[in-house]
C-alpha cells in the first residue's frame, strides 16, 4: 500500500512514498496511547483481550500464508493492526476464546479470502466484530464497570471462560452512555465522555488519545483526514438537526460525537485505505454516508450503536461512489464506467 | 400453416401424439394424486385434530380440557363429536375446576399465497382475544411467516374485541395498521415488508369476530358445564 | 466378463445393477457430482431449511423421493413423450410427486410439515430434479435412472445433513433434536439465522474443493 500524495510537477512523477510497513507501524504507535488508556481504565482483563486478538491475528495470518504456500505477510504489521483494532472495539471482559474466533474471522474471512492485504472489500477488524456481534449478541453487549478497584490484580472469570462455554457473570455490569441513553434515557456529562470516565469497549473510551493519534497520522500524511472530518461534520449537523427538532427524545450532537465507537471508527476504521474510495470527492461522500448511517442507526435503529454497520455498508458501496463521481472525460458524452 | 405442412410430413399426427401424450400423463398424475389423497386422508385428519387440540391449549392460556360445540341451524350451540369439517364448530376451554375460560375459534381466509388457517382464543367475560395461532400457512418464508413469530403474536395477548351496545357487532373493527403505528388495543401492529399477510390476518380476524362473537356472546350459557348438577 | 455381456444383451433391470459402469452412476451423484457441493444446484432449500438436522434430513429425503419417482416415470415414458412438450410433461410429473410427498408428510407429522412450510411445495422448482430428468432420465434406461436418482438423492440428503448438522450443533447445541452439549454451551446465534447457512455452505464447499484438488493432484 502506498499513500498517494499530489505533487504538481512535470513528468516523470516519481516519488518515494512511505512503505506499507512504515505506515502500519505509525498507525500502531498512534493507537497505543488509546489502548493503554483502555488497559488503565479496565485493568488486566482488557490487556489480555488486546494481547489475544493481536497475537492470534498475527499467528493466523502466518498460518494461512503457510498452508497456501505463500510468503508470510506478517512483517507488514497489517495483521497486528487488524488484531489490535478488533480488540479495541470489544468489551473489556470479553471471553478470550471468542476474541480468538473474532481474529480468525477477521483475518480469514475479512482479508485472506479476498486475496490478502490490498484486496479486502471491508475493514477486516469490523468483519470480525460483525460476526461476533451476530454470533454472541449477549457477551458482546455485556459491559463491566470501568475503574473497578481491583482491576489490576483480578482477572475477570468471564475472560477465562472455557472454549465454547458461556462466560460466567461476575462483577458489576454497567451500561455504556449510548445504551443508557437509548434504553433508560440517562444522559452522560460531556466531560466524562471526553475524558473516558465511562464504560464501553476497550479502545473507544480514550477519546482524547484517539484524536491525538489521528492528528499525528494526518500530520504524517498517513491518514486521509477528509474521511474523519467528513464523518464528524455530517454526524454533528444531522444529529444537531434532530436535537433541534426534539431535544428530549434525541441526544445532543456533542453527545453523539463523543459517545460510543465513533472516534475509533471514524479515525482508524473508516480510513482503511483499501476499503475506502480513492478520489478525494468520493472520500467526502463516503464520510457523509457513514455519518448519516451512524445517526440513523443510533436514533431510530434497534441497536444503541451503529458505527460498525455504517462503516461496513459504506465499505461495500465505496467502489460505486468512485464510479458515480468520476468526471466526464473531456470530449466524451457518457461517463466511463470503472469495471 | 400451409408452410408448416410442407416442412413436416404429418403435422396432424404429431399434434395428435402430443395431445395424447400430455393427456395420458395428466391422467396418470391425476390418478396418483387421488390415490395418495385417499390413502392419507384418515391419518392427516387425525394429525390435524391432534394439532388443533394442541393449538387450542396454546390460544386459551390456563385451560385443562376442551369441548367442541357445533353451530346449529337455529343459531344455537350444542356439544358435538362430529368430525365433518363442513359443520361450523368452536372449541370451549375449561380450567381444572370446570370453569369456562374462553372459546377458541378457527378462521380461514386468503393470505398472500394460499389459504391462511388461523385459530384464536376469545375470552367472553372480558371480551378480548387472548391468543392467536397459525394452524396452516404457505406464506413466503422469511417474510410472511413472521406472523408466527413472537413479535407479531404479542398483538394478541389482550386484544380488544368488545361488542357494541346491542351485542350485534364488534364495537371497534380489528384492523391492521402500519408497523409502529399501533395506538389502540383493537389494532394489529403490521409487519414491515409483509403488509399483505399482516393485513390478511386483520381482515380474517375482523370478519370472523363479527360473525362469531355476537353468536357466542348470545349463547354464553350453553358453553357452561355444570359439574355439580351431574 | 461373459456374465456381463450376457446381462447386457438381456437389457433388463437387474443387468443394469450388475453392470459395472452403472454402479458408477450411483457413486457419481453421491460424491463426484454431488448436487450441492459440486454442481451447486438447489441452493434455495439447502440454505433455507438447513437450520436443523431434522429439517435438513426431511427435506433431503422428500427431494430424493420426488427425484427417484419422477426419474422412473420419465425414463419409462421417454419414448412416449414428444420432444416439443417434454419440459411441460416433466414438470407435470414432478409436481404430481411433490403433491404426493406433501400429503405423505402431513400424514406422518403435521409439525414437520409445518416447519418445512412452503419449501415442500417448492421442491417442484428444485433444479436438481428437472436437470436429472432432462439430462439423464430422458436418455437412459429405467435401471440406470433409478441408480442416478438414488445417487443424486442420497448426495443431496448427505449435503443437506452436513449443513444442517453443523448449523444445529453450533447454533442449538444439539443434533437431530438430541441435546448433547453441556448447559453452559454458548450457542452461536448466527448459525440458526440465514447468514449462518451461507457461512456453513461456503465453509463446506471450501473443504470439499480442497479434497477435490488434492485428489486431482494425486
Amino acid at each position: 500500500m502506498r499513500k498517494i500524495t499530489l505533487h504538481i510537477a512535470t513528468s516523470p512523477h516519481v516519488v518515494k512514498g512511505a512503505s506499507t510497513e512504515t505506515i502500519m507501524k505509525n498507525v500502531i504507535y498512534a493507537l497505543l496511547p488509546a489502548a493503554a488508556f483502555g488497559v488503565y481504565a479496565f485493568g488486566i482483563s482488557a490487556l489480555l483481550v488486546l494481547l489475544t486478538t493481536t497475537i492470534s491475528a498475527v499467528a493466523i495470518e502466518h498460518f494461512l500464508c503457510k498452508i497456501s504456500k505463500k510468503e508470510s505477510t506478517v512483517s507488514d504489521y497489517s495483521a497486528a493492526i487488524t488484531g489490535l483494532l478488533l480488540g479495541m472495539c470489544l468489551p473489556p471482559d470479553f471471553p478470550l476464546w471468542m476474541a480468538f474466533m473474532g481474529s480468525a474471522i477477521s483475518i480469514g474471512l475479512g482479508k485472506f479470502i479476498f486475496g490478502g492485504l490490498g484486496y479486502n472489500v471491508f475493514n477486516p477488524a469490523l468483519v470480525g466484530r460483525a460476526f461476533l456481534q451476530a454470533t454472541f449478541p449477549v457477551p458482546i453487549t455485556t459491559w463491566y464497570q470501568a475503574f473497578g478497584p481491583d482491576r489490576f490484580y483480578h482477572i475477570s472469570s468471564s475472560v477465562l471462560a472455557l472454549p465454547f462455554m458461556q462466560p460466567a457473570v461476575d462483577g458489576v455490569s454497567g451500561a455504556t452512555p449510548l445504551s443508557a441513553f437509548k434504553f433508560d434515557h440517562v444522559d452522560t456529562q460531556t466531560y466524562d465522555l471526553a475524558m473516558g470516565f465511562i464504560n464501553g469497549s476497550i479502545g473507544e473510551t480514550g477519546t482524547v488519545f484517539l484524536i491525538l493519534g489521528g492528528i499525528y497520522l494526518a500530520w504524517r500524511k498517513m491518514l486521509n483526514w477528509r474521511i474523519p472530518v467528513s464523518i464528524f461534520i455530517t454526524v454533528f449537523v444531522f444529529s444537531g438537526a434532530a436535537y433541534l427538532i426534539n431535544n428530549t427524545a434525541y441526544p445532543s450532537p456533542v453527545f453523539t460525537l463523543f459517545s460510543g465507537g465513533l472516534m475509533l471508527g471514524a479515525i482508524y476504521m473508516a480510513t482503511d485505505m483499501v476499503a475506502s474510495p480513492i478520489t478525494s470527492m468520493g472520500v467526502w461522500v463516503y464520510g457523509a454516508i457513514i455519518g448519516i448511517l451512524v445517526v440513523m442507526i443510533r436514533l431510530w435503529g434497534g441497536l444503541p450503536e451503529g458505527v460498525m454497520y455504517a462503516i461496513l455498508l459504506a465499505n461495500a458501496i465505496s467502489p460505486h461512489i468512485d464510479n458515480l463521481i468520476r468526471p466526464r472525460v473531456y470530449g466524451t458524452t457518457n461517463k466511463l464506467k470503472l469495471s | 400453416m400451409s408452410e408448416h405442412k410442407q416442412t413436416e410430413n404429418n403435422p396432424q399426427g404429431k399434434d395428435k401424439k402430443m395431445v395424447i401424450a400430455m393427456g395420458s400423463i395428466g391422467l396418470i398424475c391425476a390418478l396418483l394424486i387421488v390415490l395418495t389423497y385417499q390413502g392419507t386422508f384418515a391419518s392427516i385428519e387425525k394429525n390435524k385434530a391432534e394439532a388443533l387440540e394442541k393449538a387450542i391449549f396454546k390460544v386459551l392460556p390456563g385451560i385443562s380440557k376442551t369441548k367442541a360445540f357445533q353451530l346449529n341451524q337455529d343459531q344455537t350451540f350444542s356439544e358435538t363429536n362430529a368430525t365433518d369439517p363442513k359443520i361450523p364448530k368452536v372449541y370451549a376451554g375449561y380450567d381444572s375446576i370446570g370453569q369456562l375460560k374462553g372459546i377458541a375459534v378457527q378462521a380461514n381466509g386468503k393470505g398472500y399465497g394460499e389459504v391462511l388457517n388461523l385459530l384464536y382464543g376469545y375470552d367472553i367475560d372480558n371480551q378480548k382475544i387472548v391468543g392467536f395461532y397459525v394452524l396452516e400457512s404457505k406464506e413466503t418464508p422469511g417474510i410472511g411467516d413472521k406472523i408466527e413469530k413472537e413479535d407479531f403474536l404479542a398483538n394478541f395477548k389482550a386484544m380488544d374485541a368488545a361488542l357494541n351496545d346491542d351485542f350485534t357487532k364488534i364495537k371497534n373493527e380489528i384492523t391492521t395498521v402500519k408497523h409502529g403505528e399501533k395506538t389502540n388495543d383493537w389494532q394489529i401492529d403490521g409487519i414491515t415488508g409483509a403488509t399483505i399477510t399482516s393485513r390478511a390476518v386483520g381482515n380474517i380476524l375482523s370478519m370472523s369476530s363479527n360473525q362469531w362473537m355476537p353468536l357466542i356472546y348470545k349463547n354464553k350459557k350453553s358453553f357452561l358445564i355444570n359439574d355439580k348438577s351431574k | 466378463m461373459s456374465v456381463i455381456n450376457q446381462n447386457k444383451s438381456e437389457k433388463g433391470f437387474l443387468s443394469s445393477i450388475a453392470d459395472h459402469p452403472s454402479t458408477d452412476e450411483f457413486i457419481k451423484g453421491v460424491w463426484r457430482e454431488n448436487p450441492v457441493f459440486v454442481q451447486v444446484l438447489g441452493m434455495c432449500p439447502s440454505l433455507a431449511v438447513s437450520n436443523s438436522a431434522k429439517n435438513a434430513l426431511a427435506m433431503g429425503l422428500a427431494t430424493a423421493f420426488v427425484l427417484l419417482m419422477s426419474n422412473i416415470l420419465i425414463s419409462l415414458l421417454r419414448d412416449f413423450i414428444p420432444k416439443q412438450v417434454r419440459i411441460a410433461s416433466y414438470i407435470l410429473i414432478i409436481a404430481t410427486f411433490v403433491t404426493v410427498i406433501d400429503y405423505a408428510m402431513q400424514a406422518i407429522s403435521i409439525e414437520l410439515h409445518k416447519s418445512l412450510g412452503a419449501f415442500i411445495a417448492l421442491i417442484v422448482v428444485n433444479c436438481i430434479i428437472l436437470s436429472r430428468a432432462e439430462a439423464f432420465a430422458s436418455k437412459n434406461t429405467v435401471g440406470k435412472s433409478i441408480l442416478d436418482a438414488l445417487g443424486m438423492g442420497i448426495g443431496f440428503t448427505f449435503a443437506l445433513l452436513c449443513i444442517g448438522g453443523v448449523r444445529e450443533i453450533l447454533g442449538s447445541g444439539s443434533f437431530l433434536g438430541f441435546e448433547f452439549m453441556p448447559d453452559s454451551f454458548e450457542k452461536w446465534v448466527i448459525m440458526v439465522l440465514p447468514a449462518g447457512g451461507f457461512f456453513t455452505l461456503a465453509f463446506l464447499l471450501l473443504i470439499f474443493n480442497s479434497f477435490k484438488i488434492k485428489n486431482n493432484r494425486a
